[in-house]
């Protein structure tokens, strides 16, 4: 795999982030390069999470620098951030619970289809919104439970949806944050199916706990302990790691 | 499995097309419904409510435009009522005396227009903050506005206000306006207009978006859109049509006066909204007509009437938090399975010691009310066309027997009232 020698389509250089005198994240370098999955693993409270957030304009860095294809985007809010094209969805299903399905998913694709604020547009009648909606339920499989209000959802569907949320709005870089956790067997493997064809034409990065998922969906693997990166490599080589074996994969691999 | 191509174009409605008479069936009601009520009830004391109640319907749900669509609690919601009602009288006045040529009908753009720019004023400051901040600025504007209608007395005319003759300006094909039969049309064809046009609003992007925002302000930021500017952009609107509504209620009394733009209107206005019901768009219209006619009724048999109101509304808090029309939209499954008959005859029988233990309440507060602050008029007082004496024992005791009886039948019936209505939808459900 040459995927080094690509472009980074997002860069973080020597990001720290602290929580009072906790500081969380440790000086973290990552590129992660054009059409590329690659997925971050870590022990609990390792700093996946915080990373995600920083990334995607929840939190502000403390230091350092983020750049998604080459434009710094440290400190900018959510939506403009969004706005160039990276899209994440959240650890704790994170949807609009009183809306139906529907709405929800066509909520999330108004703005990428440039309909913005306009208040004098029906919104039944905007084709490409409804097709796009469409899609976007019939591929994560709630197109038969697009008139449920989302709060009611099972646990399964929820995260159906949370995907969908995420990739509705036409994003390149999607940041999905333990897409698969709490999830049955048969939900897993669906779910990867879905993240395998969605990522398809995009650039992925991924936190996952479930080493069966990673190994198969990842190009290339992060080893966050501590709030730093310990090791960064293909699966293969990332599996005979000894520092990584030692830090967190433990007996797992072995 | 559904065939997303064979979806309809509308998730809302599904199946086939329908005609027009049958898609625009409510609205088509509507305008019949305001063209037909001033037959039903032609005094001049009903037009009058009713255009009272148009003007107050366009302003509930101007209001319902912030808390139930965007999840916005304001509590200064009367200053744009009002400063849309005192743009509209100078200009009125100004049009009367300088015979500018604008007929009377389109007076309520003007304080549409008031309303609307100060919501882009105060609401550029209030929308940089949700949840609580945002009601405690909006308490904040109320103040200042009130407080400086007192120092600028000309444009607010002190404690009287200002007053105008809306017969003074240039005739609407011959209709001038002075009988208030013309004046409730004139407000009815407004308030469908406003209706129709804060309707239409909730289709749009921006409405549905206000509704994300309502429910997870953070999610919706991370689909791509500033929730501050929504916010802005729903106050705003709100703001329009509170100023309409204001223009209106200066058409219909010929008088505005500072105290229109305070606390206790912006509290009336959470009143109406709320029990109505906040979830629904139909139920701030169905607010302001019941609480403006509680208000007219109260207001004749009691001094006391704004503690009624407000018993109501703790009570519906409490109770009924989706208000009126959440009540009537829960009826909707049960009408679905034809089993409406099964379940009104239940809501009667709760109905009927709900109203008695309601009279029992009224006596004991009537009686108290006499014995202590109207003391000073004697013990007499007549209760529902009945004689009684605040210091003899019989209120009193009338009042605890019919409240406590009522009260505890009451809670009996309702509790079956309940149990049949769940029946009835489990029923519906199975077959
Ligand atoms: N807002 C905050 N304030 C203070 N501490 C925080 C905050 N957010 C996270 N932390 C701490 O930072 C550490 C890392 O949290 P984070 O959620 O990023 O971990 P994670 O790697 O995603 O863990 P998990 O695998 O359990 O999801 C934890 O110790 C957490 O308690
Ligand atoms: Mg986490």
């Amino acid at each position: 795999m040459s995927a080094t020698a690509k472009t980074p389509i997002l860069e973080l250089a020597g990001l720290r982030k602290s929580f009072g005198r906790m500081e969380i994240i440790r000086g973290v370098d990552l590129a992660v390069v054009q059409g590329e999955r690659h997925a971050i693993i870590g022990p609990n409270g390792a700093g996946k999470s915080t990373l995600f957030h920083l990334v995607s304009g929840h939190l502000r860095p403390s230091a350092g620098a983020i750049r998604l294809r080459g434009e710094s985007i440290e400190g900018l809010p959510p939506q403009s951030i969004n706005r160039r094209g990276l899209s994440r969805s959240f650890q704790v299903t994170n949807i609009f619970p009183r809306l139906s399905v529907w709405e929800n998913v066509r909520c999330a694709t108004l703005w990428s289809l440039g309909h913005r604020y306009s208040f004098w547009r029906d919104v039944e009648r905007l084709d490409d919104v409804t097709r796009r909606t469409e899609e976007i339920l019939t591929e994560i499989d709630l197109i038969d439970r697009r008139r449920t209000p989302a709060g009611v959802l099972t646990y399964g569907e929820q995260r159906a949806l949370e995907i969908g949320l995420t990739i509705a709005g036409h994003a390149d870089v999607l940041l999905l944050d333990e897409p698969t956790a709490g999830m049955s067997h048969a939900e897993t493997e669906r779910v990867v199916a879905l993240i395998r064809k969605v990522s398809e034409k995009r650039t992925l990065l991924m936190i996952e706990h479930d080493m069966q998922v990673v190994f198969d969906l990842a190009d290339r693997i992060s080893v966050l302990v501590y709030g730093e990166i310990i090791a960064c490599d293909t699966p293969a080589r990332i599996k005979a790691n000894a520092a990584v074996q030692q830090a967190y994969l433990g007996t797992e691999a072995a | 499995m559904t065939d997303a191509r064979t979806l309809p174009r509308t998730d809302a409605i599904g199946g086939r097309r329908p005609g027009f008479l049958a898609r625009h069936a409510v609205w088509i009601a509507l305008a019949l419904a305001l063209l037909l009520l001033p037959y039903l009830f032609s005094s001049r004391l009903a037009l009058s409510t009713m255009s009272m109640m148009g003007t107050m319907i366009i302003f509930a749900l101007s209001y319902n435009m912030l808390l139930g669509q965007t999840g916005l609690l304001s509590f200064g919601h009367a200053v744009f009522f009002g400063l849309g009602g005192f743009f509209t009288v100078h200009v009125l006045n100004a049009a009367g005396s300088g015979d500018w040529p604008i007929p009377l009908p389109l007076f309520p753009v003007v304080g549409g227009l008031g309303g609307l720019a100060f919501g882009i004023l105060f609401g550029w400051v209030a929308t940089k903050r949700a949840g609580t901040a945002f009601a405690m600025i909006t308490l904040g504007i109320g103040e200042l506005v009130v407080s400086s209608a007192l120092i600028l007395r000309r444009f607010f005319g002190g404690e009287e206000g200002i007053t105008t003759d809306r017969t003074d300006v240039m005739s609407f094909f011959g209709y001038g306006f002075g009988p208030q039969l013309q004046v409730y049309y004139l407000i009815a064809a407004w308030c469908f207009l406003s209706i129709a046009a804060m309707y239409a609003i909730t289709r749009t992007p921006f409405g549905r978006i206000a509704n994300a925002v309502r429910d997870n302000p953070q999610r919706t930021a991370f689909i791509g859109y500033d929730t501050s500017r929504v916010r802005f952009i729903a106050f705003s609107l709100s703001g329009l049509f509170a100023g309409i509504a204001g223009g209106l209620s200066v058409v219909n009394f010929e008088i505005v006066n500072a105290a229109q733009m305070g606390a206790v209107e912006s509290g009336s206005v959470i009143l109406m909204t709320y029990i109505g019901g906040v979830g629904n768009f139909a139920g701030p219209i169905i607010g302001a007509i019941l609480v403006t006619w509680l208000q007219l009724i109260l207001s004749d048999a009691t001094q006391i009437w704004p503690l009624y109101v407000g018993l109501l509304f703790i009570g519906m808090v409490m109770f009924v938090p989706g208000g009126i029309a959440g009540l009537l939209a829960m009826q909707a499954p049960v009408m679905a399975a034809r089993k409406l008959h099964r379940v009104v005859p239940f809501y009667l029988l709760a109905l009927a010691p709900g109203i008695v233990a309601l009279v029992g309440l009224s006596v004991l507060i009537e009686t108290s009310h006499q014995f202590s602050i109207r003391a000073s008029y004697g013990p007499q007082l007549t209760l529902y066309s009945i004689p009684l004496d605040a210091t003899s024992p019989l209120p009193w005791v009338a009042g605890v027997v019919l409240a406590v009886a009522g009260g505890i039948l009451f809670m009996r019936a309702e509790r079956l009232a309940r149990d049949a209505y769940h029946a009835a939808v489990a029923q519906g459900g199975q077959g």
